[in-house]
């Protein structure tokens, strides 16, 4: 049964071209009391812009209704759970948000002097503390703008380091339930992606690592816990693989939020790591949107970090450029601030044991699904799980119903879908992540949806087959969008 | 499905023919299977050179972006146009018209180490 939501009357929007009629605006400025300027004269026609064609004109109120329109349509975490396995989408408090408004923060400036921006130095340097408590590493960069930048920042300060010893080498190991960013970051930063296949139990394979490690690899990149939500229990054993003939290894911080508190990783043998600040420390998620992705490394990586480097005097904070082996910028300025604030924010306002009940809270509702829906779905990983579970969709395939199929069922019970088809290393997964967020009662409530839905597999197959129904759009034709998608409008 | 006989094939699900010194590869019926809808194929150009194991281009489908990699190594003397503008074709005719790419082989007997069309369905059966 459907409890979590009813329909209810949405209002139907157009896109914005469609409303624009010629000479609407939606401003009034007062006469002209200056004589007026050609600014094809003043300037040079060059430096004049024509009207933009197709450029909608419509008034404040048309504008305000379209985006207030669209945005009910909309699912988000402040309406309910978003149970997207390692993407972790967690609230985001309004404290942080309160916090980055602070006047002396929100309008400090990138250029204003350092005199002037001792306490946004103070608030970078704090994060940058607190990060290398948390992660047991020595020193931190906070300049890269999400995950991704961070991982290829952290590869790139493999490299030097390498290179530094005369040898960049060639490869890099990554197992088969790595993030697809991964073995991207590794190409893009010049080298071979090797694949490590994991065991039965979805761990890395230690004989085969040992195997493949040799002269050639520069790094191991693993993620841990892994996609599958599983501890790498032999991550000691790993790191020392790597470490015996000369690698670094990395970790994908992604995540991060089911260690925090509990297990350090500079402890149990990571050389450097990114970390996603929206993941564990509760920052919007990025989704284009300004990110921050802040790379923690062992002592002897700290010499190839970004520039500038922040450096406490005796009685102030200043930004040091004189960093002879560091890889050099990989942002403007000084990373994306706004949400370095956001972040520390969230760790002040959590202290240590705060932190650590995150981390406890974010791996007991992940088990508890765990467990309330192993009688209906296939779990093809036993080992104990930490922060996600990975189901596959084994059962309900053999009655021609697919991962996909139950995901958009989902959301006519009121939530957004889990993630579908990931990790590949599980056939039809559906990867679900509640986070630390979630109360019991709407744990319960997508529980009691997911068992509905595994019913209905049963029951009225055709019913979740041909979800979503409650939607204002159906089943959209997601091949041919991908084949001959329309990216844009055009007059 | 029909796996021909005269290919052989790799457990990363490719399949390859050789005719005199040109080997054409593709990726299998089980394969295609697994990806689901195919969106986008990306493949080298002619001239590119690969080493057996080499990842030489990737086919996306609505689920999945995976890498391919050459069964075969030498010089990519040919890729298939027919994909850029028609990627389904790869779910259709998999084994046929729609090949990935040509190569000159550089070592016959990496051809013949792969495995034969009844091994590979004994692998793929093992494996689902």
């Amino acid at each position: 049964m459907i409890r979590k939501v009813r329909s209810h009357l949405s209002q139907n929007e157009g896109l914005i071209f469609e409303q624009s009629s010629p000479g609407k605006i939606g401003y009034q400025l007062p006469p002209l009391d200056v004589p007026a300027v050609d600014p094809a004269e003043a300037l040079g026609a060059a430096q004049v812009r024509d009207g933009i064609e197709g450029f909608p004109e419509v008034s404040e109120v048309e504008v305000i209704r379209h985006f207030t329109r669209l945005s009910t349509w909309n699912y988000a975490i402040d309406l309910g759970m978003y149970p997207l396995g390692s993407c972790t989408m967690k609230y985001n408090p309004r404290i942080n948000e309160a916090v980055a408004r602070l006047e002396g923060l929100a309008w400090s400036h990138p250029y204003q002097p350092e005199s002037l921006s001792q306490g946004a130095m103070e608030v970078v340097a704090h994060l940058e503390d607190a990060l290398c408590e948390i992660t047991g590493l020595d020193a931190i960069t906070l300049q890269p703008a999400a995950g991704a930048h961070g991982e290829l920042t952290g590869i790139l300060l493999v490299r030097a380091l390498l290179e530094s010893q005369g040898n960049p080498r060639k490869r890099i190991l990554v197992p088969d339930s790595a993030h697809g960013t991964n073995p991207a970051t590794a190409g893009i930063a010049g080298y071979g992606v090797q694949n490590v296949r994991s065991n039965d139990q979805g761990m890395i394979d230690l004989e085969e690592l040992s195997r493949l490690m040799d002269d050639d690899v520069a790094a191991l990149m693993v993620t841990n816990p892994n996609t599958l939500g599983v501890f790498e229990e032999n991550i000691i054993r790993a790191t020392e693989i790597i470490h015996a003939k000369g690698g670094m290894v990395y970790m994908d911080g992604a995540n991060l939020n089911a260690l925090v508190g509990i297990a350090r990783p500079g402890d149990f043998g990571i050389d450097v790591m990114h970390i996603n600040l929206h993941k564990t420390f509760s920052t919007p998620h990025g989704g284009g949107g300004p990110g921050g992705g802040p790379v923690a490394v062992k002592k002897h990586l700290e010499p190839f970090l970004p520039v500038p480097r922040l450096k406490r005097l005796s009685d102030s904070l200043t930004w040091d450029y004189d960093v002879p082996q560091s890889i050099g910028k990989v942002r403007a300025f000084y990373g994306n601030f706004g949400v370095l604030v956001r972040a520390l924010a969230y760790i002040l306002a959590h202290g240590g044991p705060g932190l650590r009940n995150a981390t406890v809270d974010a791996v007991l509702n992940a088990n508890y699904i765990r467990h309330k829906l192993a009688p209906y779905f296939d779990l093809p990983y036993k080992r104990p799980n930490m922060h996600e579970v990975v189901f596959s969709d084994d059962r309900q395939a053999a009655k021609g119903v697919r991962t996909g199929d139950m995901a958009k069922r989902l959301i006519d019970y009121g939530f957004h879908p889990y993630t579908v088809s990931f990790p590949l290393i599980v056939h039809g997964a559906l990867m679900i992540e509640p986070t630390e967020t979630e109360s019991k009662q709407e744990l319960d409530l997508f529980i009691d949806a997911m068992i509905s839905i595994a019913k209905e597999v049963e029951e009225e197959t055709e019913k979740v087959t041909s979800a979503p129904h409650l939607t204002r759009t159906t089943r959209v034709d997601e091949v041919t969008a991908a084949r001959k998608p329309i990216v844009r409008w055009k007059p | 499905m029909n796996y021909p006989e005269s290919y052989r094939y790799t457990k990363e699900h490719e399949w390859v023919s050789l005719a005199g010194d040109t080997a054409t590869v593709g990726i299998t019926f089980h394969a295609q299977e697994e990806l689901g809808d195919i969106v986008y194929v990306d493949l080298p150009k002619p001239g590119a050179q690969l080493a057996k194991g080499d990842s030489f281009g990737s086919v996306e489908s609505v689920k999945a972006v995976s890498d391919i990699y050459a069964p075969v190594g030498g010089e990519v003397l040919e890729a298939n146009e027919l994909l850029t503008s028609s990627p389904e074709k790869l779910n259709e005719d998999p084994h046929e018209a729609a090949w990935l790419i040509k190569i000159r082989v550089s070592d016959p007997n990496e051809f013949n180490n792969l495995l034969s069309a009844a091994d590979y369905q004994t692998y793929v059966g093992a494996e689902s």
